[in-house]
């Protein structure tokens, strides 16, 4: 039987470990074994150190924990918070090695009155706007089917824009991305969005405005539910597609505009007309043109050559300019073939009165009538 | 630009229409013709030859210029 701890001696064969070794595999398992949580507790002991960065404990009436703000995250979240305020904080566990303690890594910092505040906030906002009718559905409008210069809203900096120029470049490339940059999160968030949104109402030329965010923190949609980016938006002139959040979060631009997009990407679909589309329609009015043609010349032909029979020059000298402009036009015709149909062996079987023989029905033993081949007529009797 | 790929189709919609119904002299259906041969032509190639362009809206001193951005 093993001994008890308290009494187990050390051997020259146990293996015994640097504390560097101890503290750094402490902070691997610790590093690797949390994502990143929302943690919510009071402020202790809070100080700003001349770097920038912010140490504070966070507690409840158990435990505490040590924190610390780096300076760019605390710079983003304002002013330090008081002590014995209670927080939301968004944070990583981590192990700091030096002194060996157990400690957190804040990303986001929101007093809990914040967020009531906010949602009154939300809900102030949202009144206003639905008092104004600018949720009606019949306000929506739809996108028009040919969109060529999109007016981009949003932040250069995230990945949005390259999403939304890749979709462009592959659906539909005959189009224009007019950019304007603004802050999607953020203090000047709000007023850069409404700005921009202004300014796609001066641009000379522009069928569509998308607004979109990119690079922000997921949770933070607020310059997007805020009342002047939703009565700016609502003020373009052209249809609007909102692309602010995730599949899950809804701010109130995506209820503002014409359209709701559930990423950047998306939106620049739904905008464009997908090329392959249209080039497939081309086809097929080709396809349709070319047939159109064919029937229409020939029924002329017909009638022509029966009067041409009775009358004189000025009716032969108008059927040889028809054949001549037919000629010409069906030489154009190289990819729509069906004018080369005779070309390729078939002939025509036409009656006497010019009807074309479609059926069994339309051949009466021992009847006259003329094949049309490529290079002519040949006469013919039925059997 | 293209606004007129939006016109071409329904023009060529309209022309293969009258082709089809038999609604025009002959005269006219070949002119219709040659018009519908060029705009497909056209249409066809503005779809094919296009190159996507990105440009930032620019505000200076109260005026907007724009200014090619790298796709």
């Amino acid at each position: 039987m093993a001994l008890p701890y308290s009494q187990t001696p050390i051997s020259p064969t146990d293996e015994v470990w640097s504390v560097t070794e101890l503290i750094s595999t402490a902070k691997q398992v610790v590093d690797h074994g949390f994502m990143p949580v929302w943690v919510r507790g009071e402020i202790g002991q809070c100080k700003v150190w001349p770097s920038g960065h912010w140490y504070f404990n966070l507690r409840d009436r158990k435990s505490q924990v040590r924190c610390c703000m780096w300076k760019r995250d605390a710079e983003r979240a304002g002013s330090p918070p008081t002590d014995g305020s209670e927080v939301f904080v968004l944070a990583r566990p981590a192990i700091y090695e030096a002194k060996g303690e157990f400690q957190l890594n804040i990303y986001r910092l929101i007093p809990t009155a914040a967020i009531g505040r906010q949602q009154q906030e939300l809900e102030r906002v949202k009144a206003a706007l639905h008092k104004d009718g600018l949720f009606d559905p019949a306000r929506k409008r739809p996108l028009p089917q040919f969109a060529s210069t999109i007016a981009v809203v949003t932040s250069t900096a995230g990945a949005v824009l390259r999403d939304i120029v890749t979709v462009s470049r592959k659906r539909w490339p005959c189009a224009t991305l007019l950019v304007l940059d603004a802050r999607v999160q953020g203090g000047g968030a709000a007023g850069d969005l409404s700005h921009a949104l202004g300014l796609v109402n001066r641009l000379a030329q522009v069928d569509l405005c998308i607004l979109g965010r990119g690079g922000g923190a997921r949770e933070d949609l607020a310059a997007f539910n805020s009342e002047p980016v939703c009565r700016a938006l609502a003020r373009v002139r052209v249809p609007t597609i909102s692309a602010v959040g995730h599949e899950t979060d809804i701010s109130l631009t995506d209820m503002i505009a014409d359209l709701r997009a559930a990423t950047p990407s998306a939106a620049a679909e739904l905008a464009l007309a997908d090329r392959r589309e249209v080039l497939r329609q081309l086809n097929d009015l080709a396809a349709r043109l070319a047939g159109g043609l064919t029937a229409r010349t020939r029924l002329a032909a017909e009638r022509l050559s029966r009067t041409a029979d009775r009358l004189e020059t000025g009716v032969s000298a108008a059927l040889d300019r028809h054949r001549e402009m037919a000629d010409r036009l069906a030489a154009q015709l190289d990819a729509l073939s069906p004018l080369r149909i005779l070309d390729r062996g078939y002939a025509v079987p036409v009656a006497p009165d010019g009807r074309i023989l479609k059926r069994r029905a339309d051949f009466v033993s021992g009847a006259p009538f003329r094949l049309r081949v490529t290079d002519g007529d040949v006469r013919a009797r039925v059997e | 630009m293209t606004a007129s790929i939006a016109d071409d189709l329904s023009r060529l919609e309209e022309i293969v229409r009258k082709l089809e119904a038999d609604e025009v002299e002959l005269d006219a259906a070949l002119a219709l013709f040659e018009e519908g041969v060029g705009r497909l032509r056209a249409a066809r190639d503005r779809l094919t030859q296009a190159t996507l362009k990105v440009q930032a809206v620019l505000e200076e001193a109260g005026d907007l210029r724009l200014a090619d951005l790298d796709g």
